[in-house]
C-alpha cells in the first residue's frame, strides 16, 4: 500500500503542475485576446496575403493566400537544407579521410578547417560571407565569366538554365538504369553470399547509368540546349543579367556558411565512424586473402557506416534548423516569409508560430522515427 | 658505382638522388615563392600553361627523387614517412606548401601591412589592407553595447569580481571542500544575480538605472550564456532523470519536453518568447525582454544537456544501481551519491559541447532586438560614418568567438583527463 501511494503521489504531483501551468497560459492567452478583441483561429490562411516574396520556387505574388506563402516559405526552406546537406556531406566526407591521413600536412590541415569553423558562432559565418565576402564579388558589368557561361556578381550567381526537349523519356531512362541497377546488386549480393563469387558490380552500374541515358540523346530524340544568361541595360549604370538560373546572394551565402560550419561536425563523425572500426578486422580481412578495395568495401564500409550514419543524420537535422537563421540575411524561408512578414501583417502571434514550431518539430520527429528504425535494423544482432 | 634508375631510386646511389630531389624541390618553393612575394614570374617564357604547373611538377619529381626506404638517415625516414609516402601524397603535400607560401603575403598584407590603426575617423584609412581604426573606435560599444560610456567601470567591476568568486574553489580548504557543490550551485548564482541587479542593472544606492535595452556587446554575451549555463544544467538533469523514470506520468512529460524542444530551431523559440509569450501571461504582468530571453535559452538547451546526461545514465553498469539500493539507499540518495557523480563524469565531452553550443547561438538574441556583438556590428557598418568595414568586424568578432569557443573545448579536454577513472 506504501508502495502504491509512493509511485501514485509524484505522478499526480507533475499531472497537476502541467495541468496547471497550461491552465494558467490559456486562461490568460484566452483574457489577452478577448481585451484586445482578437479572435483564435486559422481562417487567416485562405485570406489574400498582399505581400511579395523575392525568391520563389513556385509561382507566387501578393494575390496568392496566406498558405501559398507557407508553402514557398517551406520550400525555399527545404531547398536550402537539400543544397547544404549535399555540400557538406561532400566536404564532410573528404575533410573526415584527410583528418585521418599519413601525411602530416594534410591532416593539420584539415584539423584547422575544422577546429576553425566550428568555433565560430554559425550566425556570425552567415554574416561574414553575405556582408563581408558577396560584397567584395564585381558588379554585373565587370565581372569576369567563368567557363564563359557562369557569372559570379554582388547580385547573385548567374548560370545557363537547361532546355530540355523529350525530357520524361530522359527521365524514364534514368528510372530504368536505377531499377536495374539495384536488381543487378540484389543478384551479385546473392551470388556472393550463395556461391562466394565475385562480379564487377561497379563497373557494370557505372557504365548502365552513362550507357542508358546516354542512348535516348542518340536515339530518344532527347535534346539539350542552354540558355546563356546576357549582359542586359536596364539604365545608365544599371546592368542585370537576363534569361538563364540566378541564384541570390542571400542562398549562396546561407549555403555556404552552412555547409562550411556543418562539414566539420559531418568530419568529425566521419573519422569517430572509420577509427571504430577494430584495426583486428583489417588485417583479419588481409588475412583471408581479400584486396585493399574488398577490404574497404566489404569489410570497413559496413561497419563504419554504421557508426557513422546516426550522428551523421542528427547533423543533417541541426542543418535543416540551423536554416532558421536565413532570417537574418533576408533569404525567404520559413521563418522570414511566415513568422516574419505574414505574423506582422495579419498579428496573429499564436497561430503563426505554433505553425512555424510544429512544422520543424514533424520534420525533425519524422526523421527520428525513421533513424530509430534504421538503427534497430542495422543493429549487430548478437546471439 | 650502380647505375642510377631515377624511376626507382635506392639506397645505393643515395647522394645523387637526394641532391638532386632537394634541388628541383627548392627550385619549385623558390619559384613560387618569388612569383608570390615579389610578383616575378620567373618562368615566363614557357607558355603558360607550363609555366603555371611547372613548380608542381618540379616539386613531385624533387620528392619522388627522395623517397627512398631505409636510407638510413633518420631525418629523411621521418620526413618521407610523414608527407611523402607516395605519389598521390607528395602531390598533395606540394599543393598545400604553394597554397601557404600564396596565401601568406596577402593575408599579411591585409592584416598588418597595408593595415591602418591610427586616427580616430574613416579618413585615417588610406592603406588597401584592413581598417583597425574602426575596431579601435567601436571598440567600446562591441564590449559594452549602448551602455554609457560613464557607467561601465561597473560592467568591469561586477565582471572581475565574479570571477574571482569563480575561483573560490581552488583556494578552498579541506573543511570547506564538501560545500563547494552547495556553493556553485546555489550561493554562487544568487551572488552573480545580485551583482548584475544592483550594480549593472543599478537603480539603488545612488547608481542610474540602465534599462537591458542598452546592454549589449560581448558582456551580454558573457551575461547572457553564464545565467543560461546555470539554469539549463539542473533542468536538464531533472530532465535526464524523469526519462529514465518508472513512473510512465513522468517519463512521457520529459520525453515530450524534450523532444519538443529538440525538435525546433532556436530561432523560433526566441520568436515564441518575444511575441507568444507575452500573451500568456497575465495583463499587467511584464517580464524583462533580456528575462525572457535567458529563460527561453535555457529551456532550449535543457532539452540537449539531457539527453547528453541521459547518454551517462545509460551507460553505467545495472551493478551501480543495484550496489546503491541493496546498500538501502533511497532513489534521491541512490542518485546523487553514487549514479550522478559517476554519470556526469562520463559525459562531461558532451556536456562541454552543448556548453559550447550556447555560447555560439547567444548572437541569435538579435532576434528580439538584443544586440550583443554580432548584433552591435550590424548596427556599426549600416552607420553612415563607417560604410565598407564589414570585413574587419566580423573578422574581429570570429577571432573572439574562436578564441572563446576554443579554449573553453580545450578545457574541457583537461576536465575529461583530470576526472577520468580507470574501471
Amino acid at each position: 500500500m506504501n508502495y502504491k501511494i509512493r509511485k501514485i503521489i509524484p505522478q499526480l504531483a507533475t499531472l497537476l503542475f502541467i495541468i496547471l501551468v497550461f491552465g494558467f497560459f490559456t486562461i490568460n492567452a484566452q483574457m489577452n485576446m478577448a481585451n484586445r478583441g482578437i479572435d483564435f483561429g486559422y481562417g487567416f490562411l485562405t485570406q489574400e496575403s498582399s505581400f511579395d516574396v523575392q525568391f520563389s520556387l513556385i509561382e507566387y505574388d501578393g494575390s496568392h493566400s496566406y498558405a501559398r506563402a507557407y508553402l514557398v516559405g517551406l520550400l525555399n526552406t527545404l531547398l536550402v537544407s537539400f543544397i547544404g546537406i549535399i555540400f557538406s556531406t561532400i566536404i564532410g566526407v573528404i575533410v573526415g579521410i584527410a583528418r585521418l591521413s599519413p601525411n602530416y600536412l594534410i591532416e593539420k590541415t584539415a584539423a584547422v578547417y575544422v577546429e576553425f569553423f566550428r568555433n565560430i558562432p554559425l550566425l556570425l559565418q552567415i554574416f561574414f560571407w553575405y556582408f563581408a565576402a558577396l560584397r567584395a564579388l564585381p558588379l554585373p558589368e565587370k565581372t569576369e565569366p567563368f567557363f564563359g557561361v557562369f557569372f559570379l556578381t554582388i547580385k547573385g550567381l548567374y548560370m545557363p538554365a537547361f532546355i530540355w526537349n523529350n525530357l520524361d523519356i530522359f527521365l524514364y531512362s534514368i528510372i530504368a538504369s536505377i531499377i536495374s541497377i539495384i536488381s543487378i546488386r540484389i543478384y551479385a549480393k546473392s551470388l556472393r553470399e550463395k556461391k562466394g563469387k565475385q562480379i564487377p558490380v561497379f563497373t557494370t552500374s557505372l557504365s548502365i547509368l552513362i550507357l542508358l541515358p546516354l542512348l535516348t540523346f542518340l536515339v530518344g530524340g532527347v535534346t539539350l540546349d542552354f540558355e546563356i544568361p546576357v549582359l542586359k541595360q536596364l539604365a545608365k549604370t544599371a546592368f542585370i543579367y537576363d534569361g538563364g538560373v540566378s541564384i541570390p546572394p542571400e542562398l549562396i551565402a546561407l549555403t555556404l556558411a552552412l555547409s562550411l560550419y556543418t562539414a566539420t561536425f559531418i568530419a568529425e563523425c566521419v573519422r569517430a565512424g572509420i577509427q571504430g572500426v577494430s584495426k583486428g578486422q583489417k588485417e583479419a580481412a588481409a588475412s583471408i586473402g581479400l584486396t585493399t578495395n574488398q577490404i574497404l568495401k566489404l569489410v570497413i564500409m559496413p561497419q563504419a557506416l554504421r557508426i557513422i550514419i546516426p550522428p551523421t543524420t542528427n547533423q543533417y537535422l541541426n542543418l535543416t534548423k540551423n536554416s532558421s537563421l536565413a532570417a537574418a540575411i533576408a533569404y525567404p524561408d520559413l521563418v522570414l516569409v511566415f513568422a516574419g512578414t505574414a505574423m506582422m501583417q495579419t498579428g496573429r502571434a499564436i497561430e503563426i508560430v505554433s505553425i512555424t514550431m510544429l512544422t520543424y518539430l514533424s520534420i525533425s520527429l519524422s526523421i527520428s522515427v525513421l533513424m530509430n528504425w534504421y538503427n534497430k535494423k542495422i543493429a549487430i544482432k548478437e546471439k | 658505382m650502380d647505375k642510377i634508375n631515377f624511376l626507382k631510386p635506392d639506397k645505393n646511389n643515395i647522394y645523387v638522388y637526394l641532391y638532386l630531389g632537394v634541388f628541383l624541390f627548392f627550385v619549385s618553393i623558390a619559384d613560387v615563392s618569388f612569383n608570390s612575394f615579389f610578383g616575378v614570374n620567373a618562368t615566363a617564357f614557357l607558355p603558360d600553361s607550363i609555366s603555371f604547373f611547372l613548380p608542381l611538377i618540379l616539386g613531385v619529381m624533387g620528392l619522388h627523387l627522395i623517397r627512398i626506404e631505409y636510407s638510413g638517415i633518420q631525418n629523411l625516414d621521418l620526413i618521407n614517412k610523414k608527407i611523402n609516402t607516395n605519389t598521390f601524397n607528395a602531390f598533395l603535400t606540394m599543393i598545400i606548401i604553394f597554397i601557404i607560401i600564396k596565401a601568406t603575403p596577402p593575408a599579411l598584407s591585409w592584416f598588418i601591412f597595408d593595415a591602418n590603426i591610427s586616427g580616430d575617423s574613416k579618413d585615417a584609412c588610406t592603406g588597401s589592407g584592413a581598417c583597425w581604426t574602426y575596431i579601435k573606435v567601436w571598440f567600446n560599444r562591441f564590449m559594452y553595447g549602448m551602455y554609457p560610456n560613464e557607467y561601465q567601470w561597473r560592467i568591469n567591476v561586477s565582471f572581475i569580481f565574479l570571477i574571482a568568486l569563480a575561483f573560490v574553489g581552488y583556494f578552498s580548504g579541506e573543511r570547506l571542500k564538501k560545500y563547494l557543490t552547495l556553493y556553485y550551485v546555489i550561493i554562487y548564482p544568487i551572488i552573480a544575480y545580485v551583482l548584475i541587479y544592483f550594480l549593472i542593472s543599478g537603480g539603488s544606492f545612488g547608481l542610474n538605472w540602465v534599462e537591458t535595452g542598452a546592454w549589449g556587446g560581448l558582456s551580454l554575451t558573457f551575461i547572457v550564456s553564464f545565467f543560461c549555463l546555470i539554469f539549463c544544467f539542473p533542468i536538464g538533469m531533472m530532465l535526464a532523470l524523469g526519462r529514465r523514470s518508472s513512473l510512465p506520468t513522468v517519463r512521457y512529460c520529459s520525453i515530450g519536453f524534450i523532444e519538443f524542444w529538440r525538435g525546433v530551431p532556436l530561432i523560433t523559440v526566441l520568436f515564441m518568447s518575444s511575441v507568444m509569450f507575452p500573451m500568456f501571461l497575465p495583463d499587467g504582468f511584464f517580464l524583462d525582454k533580456l528575462v525572457r530571453v535567458i529563460i527561453a535559452i535555457s529551456l532550449f538547451e535543457a532539452a540537449y544537456v539531457a539527453e547528453v546526461i541521459r547518454g551517462g545514465l545509460q551507460a553505467l553498469p545495472r551493478g551501480q544501481y543495484d550496489a546503491a539500493k541493496s546498500l538501502g539507499m533511497g532513489y534521491w540518495k541512490m542518485h546523487i551519491f553514487v549514479i550522478l557523480p559517476q554519470a556526469l563524469k562520463l559525459v562531461i565531452p558532451g556536456i562541454a559541447n552543448t556548453f559550447l553550443a550556447l555560447v555560439k547561438d547567444t548572437p541569435l538574441i538579435f532576434v528580439v532586438g538584443l544586440l550583443e556583438i554580432a548584433g552591435m556590428l550590424g548596427l556599426a557598418k549600416t552607420n553612415p560614418k563607417w560604410l565598407g568595414f564589414a570585413m574587419e568586424g566580423y573578422v574581429f568578432a570570429s577571432i573572439i568567438f574562436f578564441i572563446i569557443c576554443y579554449s573553453m573545448s580545450k578545457y574541457s579536454y583537461n576536465l575529461e583527463a583530470k576526472y577520468k577513472t580507470e574501471r
